[in-house]
């Protein structure tokens, strides 16, 4: 399989991209990790590609007034190596090392992750769980948009045509909050069957699923049953949660793997 | 004639030692020759549009567009290029009964898979062909489709060969013994199971690749492929394309694996070398991923309804079984689709004394992509049944599963002797094997520590598997069918002036280092240095007629040939040598490069003697008549195949939360007769036990009930990946084969065929206390928790 003919364009500052991503059939390329092979498998073609890898200033993570800036460029491997990320943003830290293989994440950054906003992916039900934020920036000016109202449907997000991700905001760890992560993949490196991520703070308890729907969820029954720190409850309120299967398996099995990974989690958050 | 003896303990012998591969710092330095690295003047890349459906009518197909696109070269349809391709039929006489339909190398009106090529594009650059591929317009008709092998013989299932009337495509029963009575018996247990063993395939590093050259002045085909059977593609392409065998030239030279889905007639080979030769240019099709899940050969798919009767001590009183498989719309050309099932027939209960036996098999069309041999083809279906029925009867009659075996395998003084299928067995060595395994792994510690472990509410399970393996075929694997499929092979040593030997074998290389173990023989047997001898494999050109690498033969045929003509080499060096040195023969030896008397001093340099003959002919009486290059070749006789026998265990751990199987150990002893490289052999069965885990735990071949492909990446379809596997444990018992000097049997299949059995029966162990078993591979966890009633 081989890519049809496109356009490359490596802009060397931010507005410079957004002028060539107003054009007709632009797609903005940052480590290429997912879609190179879609481009290959010709079910993306865009006329025009506009690598990203160039906009030194869209990589980095600042922190400033309890929260965590990460650039959108920034590489996964970067955050692994981030004393920042590691102990501001515990979540993170937990979920970084079961995103594929290392090879993928020298190259693959947090704002693709959230741009593709695949249903399996670690990384946006991170964000939904913390709470964070997805900050966006097209010909109108930058924009912010909270994490719960980011993914929209199948690989679909907020972002409109021309809007380019530019950055990622996660609340630093306040003392006491507790966290717990949990995916059950059959082999390490592969998008789980079901996967959990929890932030817990006194009795406000957020609990993003991922790989178990058509992008990642939030899990309010559960929630409001960890609240009160009843597990058992947490995993029966699944029932109610809308779950689509895949290949590997069907919703049931999800259903019931998702159940076992938010025990697991739970466990997690709670020892 | 040297004692045979004396061969393998030589000063200089290499047999028996672990040897670095001469081949591998030249692969590791990326300096291999694979078929995608070649490059050839007014090359063409082809691109071929297949057909989306499972079964469908071609009503119209328009490649104007595709023709006028810029870069394209030229464009085929089906019809189109059977005007150059006589078509073929995979049918052999042996297979009495078998049956299929002539093959096109592209679908001429009606597809019968998804991924039957429907046209070809070949243009200056694969992105080109395939931008043209998407021009084509194909009006499809689609078909009603027959796509579950279960289903494939009901009256109301379309027939995809109506010619033929039903679906099937070879029936075979064997009934030894009275098997009615004895399950009738009022002393014995019966267990019963229906088994499912999942499609999957061999999914090579390398995908299958061909680089066609044509040269209209010569009338003359040069084919450069990714396979392991030029001399067959040599006969193939002759008579497929019309040109006089000697005019077809086939190469392999590095090939990135094989696992036998590249000893196969490709449509999309054949068509390639048939562009070459209507187009008087280079072509080149290398497959891609998603085409190689479409289109590789895929393996096993069977559905095995099986019973076993014991005694109340443990004796197996009968084993009845009936095989169902499902082999895609043809049978594989030339080999056929029904050896597996075969296989699976002769092989099953083969290391058991099984008194009464009776297994039938039925093989039928699909519309799914074709089904053909795999390595260890049939084993892992045989092992299974035999070795899954015979732990489920333990465990139903309260026996340890090491006692059953040991009192059902066969007595190892009681060679030779015969299977209940009729399989002749020699050799063998099961109570050795499984003696030394259950000392490897520490049975009984492991077995306590289970237990202990099942307090705490950790599942843990011990599988075995005692299994044979077939090797070293004979003529009758597939030459006596009419299979133009070489049983014997060649190997050529020469002597050059400088005192170094040029080796060419007709078994090929395809990655598991055939070529490392034939320097070892060469160089030990006629007494160089191994860094002295070069290797040719793989052309049809240069290196004597054969059959090539596959049924674990290249060791044991292709090993004894290359013994066998350094012997001659030797004695032929030796005749001259007396004359120089006015000694007789028998009182010299060739050791390390020289010459050398019965005691091993040096009397004059093999580049000396060399030199001598090849420029100073003067030197010598004018009636010596040097000859320093000798050919030998070998073949099996009196055994139609030459088995091994090997024990394995598996240790697991069931999650019966979630369903997931951990391998914690793997142990395998094997016993392929005479080991020539340690490393090489230990690595051989490790790598078939991670497939035969493959298959076990992860693998499958995903379709619809439309009969679509479902998963076509290596992130849908799961192979064994290095950090799920456990560590494997090898060890050996030597029972060298008493049908060559060399005594060695194959070993490349072996995991293959016994570790899914023991991956089986070991989370059957973990799962039996939890009031369920699981027979269906590949024991994902959706099937784990359904058989658990979690889901």
């Amino acid at each position: 399989m081989k890519a049809p003919d496109f356009r490359y364009e490596r802009p060397a500052s931010l507005s410079e991209a957004l002028a060539l991503l107003a054009e007709e059939d632009a797609t903005p390329i940052a480590g290429g990790q997912s879609l190179m092979p879609m481009m290959n498998f010709r079910m993306a073609a865009p006329a025009l590609l506009v690598d990203l890898n160039g906009l030194a200033d869209l990589a980095g993570i600042t922190a400033a007034d309890g929260w965590l800036t990460i650039g959108a460029m920034t590489r996964y491997a970067a955050l692994e190596g981030s004393a920042q990320v590691m102990e501001g943003v515990p979540l993170m830290a937990r979920a970084l090392p079961h995103i594929a293989h290392p090879a993928i994440r020298t190259r693959g950054t947090l704002g693709g992750s959230l741009a593709l906003a695949d249903p399996a992916a670690e990384m946006p039900a991170v964000l939904l769980a913390l709470g964070g934020e997805v900050v966006v920036e097209g010909p109108g000016g930058p924009r912010t948009i909270a994490a719960d109202d980011w993914a929209t449907g199948l690989y679909e997000t907020a972002r409109a045509p021309g809007e380019l991700v530019t950055a990622i905001r996660v609340p630093l760890a306040a003392p006491g909050q507790r966290f717990g992560f949990h995916e059950l993949a059959r082999r390490h490196g592969d998008y789980a069957l079901a996967g959990v991520c929890i932030a817990a703070t006194g009795d406000a308890v957020r609990v993003a699923f991922f790989a178990i729907s058509d992008r990642p969820v939030r899990a309010p029954g559960a929630e409001a049953a960890l609240a009160t720190g009843d597990i058992d409850a947490a995993v029966a309120a699944l029932a109610d949660l809308p779950i689509d299967g895949d290949l590997h398996a069907g919703p049931d099995t999800k259903r019931h793997l998702a159940g076992v990974a938010l025990r697991r989690a739970w466990a997690e958050a709670t020892s | 004639m040297t004692n045979p003896l004396n061969l393998f303990d030589r000063p200089n012998s290499y047999i028996g030692k672990t040897v670095p591969r001469p081949d591998a710092r030249r692969l590791l330095e990326g300096r291999g020759r694979f078929v995608d690295d070649i490059q050839l003047p007014r090359m063409g890349h082809a691109a071929f549009l297949r057909s989306p459906h499972a079964h469908a009518r071609i009503v119209s197909i328009d490649v104007a567009a595709a023709r006028a696109h810029p870069g394209v070269i030229a464009v085929f349809t089906g019809a189109e290029m059977a005007q150059h391709v006589e078509p073929y039929v995979g049918v052999l006489t042996h297979l009495a009964g078998l049956r299929s339909a002539p093959q096109h190398p592209i679908a001429v009106d009606i597809a019968r898979w998804q991924g039957e090529p429907v046209a070809m594009v070949i243009a200056d650059s694969r992105a080109t062909a395939e931008d043209a591929a998407e021009l084509i317009e194909v009006e499809y008709d689609e078909l009603p489709a027959a796509c579950d092998a279960e289903t494939a013989l009901d009256p109301g299932t379309p027939v995809i060969h109506p010619a033929f009337g039903n679906n099937l495509a070879w029936e075979r029963t064997v009934d030894v013994g009275d098997v009615d009575a004895a399950f009738a018996r009022d002393d014995v247990t019966v267990v019963e199971r229906t088994m499912r063993f999942g499609r999957h395939t061999g999914v090579t590093l390398e995908p299958r690749a061909a680089v066609a050259e044509f040269d209209p002045s010569e009338d003359r085909l040069t084919f450069h492929y990714s396979g392991q059977a030029p001399h067959m593609m040599q006969f193939i392409f002759a008579k497929h394309l019309g040109l006089p065998e000697e005019n077809v030239r086939v190469v392999a030279e590095d090939v990135g694996g094989s696992f036998g889905i590249k000893i196969h007639t490709y449509g999309d080979e054949v068509a390639t070398a048939a562009a070459a030769k209507v187009l008087r240019r280079p072509v080149k099709f290398v497959a891609d991923r998603a085409e190689s899940f479409m289109t590789d050969i895929h393996a096993r798919d069977h559905v095995v309804e099986g019973r076993m009767a014991v005694t109340a001590d443990g004796g197996i009183a009968a084993l009845a079984f009936d095989d169902l498989t499902g082999i895609g719309p043809f049978s594989m050309y030339p080999r056929t689709s029904a050896i597996e099932a075969n296989q699976v027939l002769n092989l099953t209960g083969a290391p058991y004394v099984v008194p009464n036996y009776r297994a039938t098999a039925r093989v039928v069309f699909q519309n799914k992509n074709m089904m053909c041999q795999y390595r260890a083809v049939g084993h892992p279906i045989a092992m299974a049944i035999c070795d899954g029925l015979l732990e489920d009867a333990a465990a139903a009659i309260g026996m340890d599963p090491v006692a059953i075996r040991r009192r059902n395998l066969m007595r190892d003084d009681g060679y030779p002797c015969a299977s209940a299928s009729g399989m002749k067995l020699a050799d063998l060595s099961h109570h050795k094997a499984m003696d030394r395994l259950v000392e490897l792994m520490d049975y009984d510690r492991l077995r306590a520590e289970n237990a202990a472990l099942r307090a705490q509410g950790i599942h843990r399970g011990i599988g075995f598997c005692s299994m044979v393996e077939v090797t070293n075929p004979s003529p009758m694997f597939y030459g006596v069918g009419g299979a133009p499929i070489a049983s014997q092979d060649g190997a050529t040593l020469r002597l050059d002036a400088g005192g170094g030997l040029q080796v060419a074998s007709s078994v090929t290389e395809q990655g598991q280092g055939t070529n490392a173990i034939l320097a070892q023989i060469a160089a030990g047997v006629f007494g160089v240095p191994i860094e002295r001898v070069r290797v040719k494999t793989g052309d049809t050109e240069t290196v004597p007629y054969g059959g090539g690498t596959w049924a674990s033969r290249g060791a044991g045929i292709g090993g004894e040939a290359m013994l066998q003509a350094a012997l001659a080499l030797k004695s032929q060096v030796l005749d001259v040598a007396a004359v120089i040195l006015q000694a007789r023969p028998d009182d010299l030896d060739i050791r390390d490069g020289s010459v050398t008397d019965a005691n091993g001093t040096p009397r004059m340099t093999l580049s000396d003697l060399a030199r001598t003959v090849y420029y100073r002919g003067n030197e010598l009486p004018s009636d010596l008549t040097p000859e320093l290059i000798a050919t030998r070749h070998y073949r099996v006789t009196d055994f139609p195949f030459v088995f091994t026998n090997g024990a394995m265990a598996a240790h697991v751990e069931v999650d019966p939360d979630t369903g997931f199987v951990r391998v914690l150990d793997f142990w395998a002893v094997e016993d392929c007769g005479r080991v020539i490289n340690p490393q090489l052999v230990d690595e051989q069965i490790r790598g078939g036990v991670v497939q035969g885990i493959g298959g076990a735990l992860y693998e499958e071949c995903l379709y619809s009930p439309e009969g679509q492909l479902l998963n076509t990446t290596m992130a849908d379809y799961l192979v064994p990946m290095a950090g799920e596997m456990p560590d494997i444990h090898v060890a050996h018992v030597e029972t060298p084969t008493r049908t060559s000097v060399l005594g060695a049997k194959g070993a490349g299949e072996a995991g293959t065929g016994g570790a899914p059995a023991a991956v089986m029966n070991a989370v059957n162990d973990a799962l039996r206390p939890l009031g369920t078993s699981i027979w269906q591979m590949p024991m994902t966890p959706e099937r784990i928790l359904k058989a658990l009633g979690r889901v």
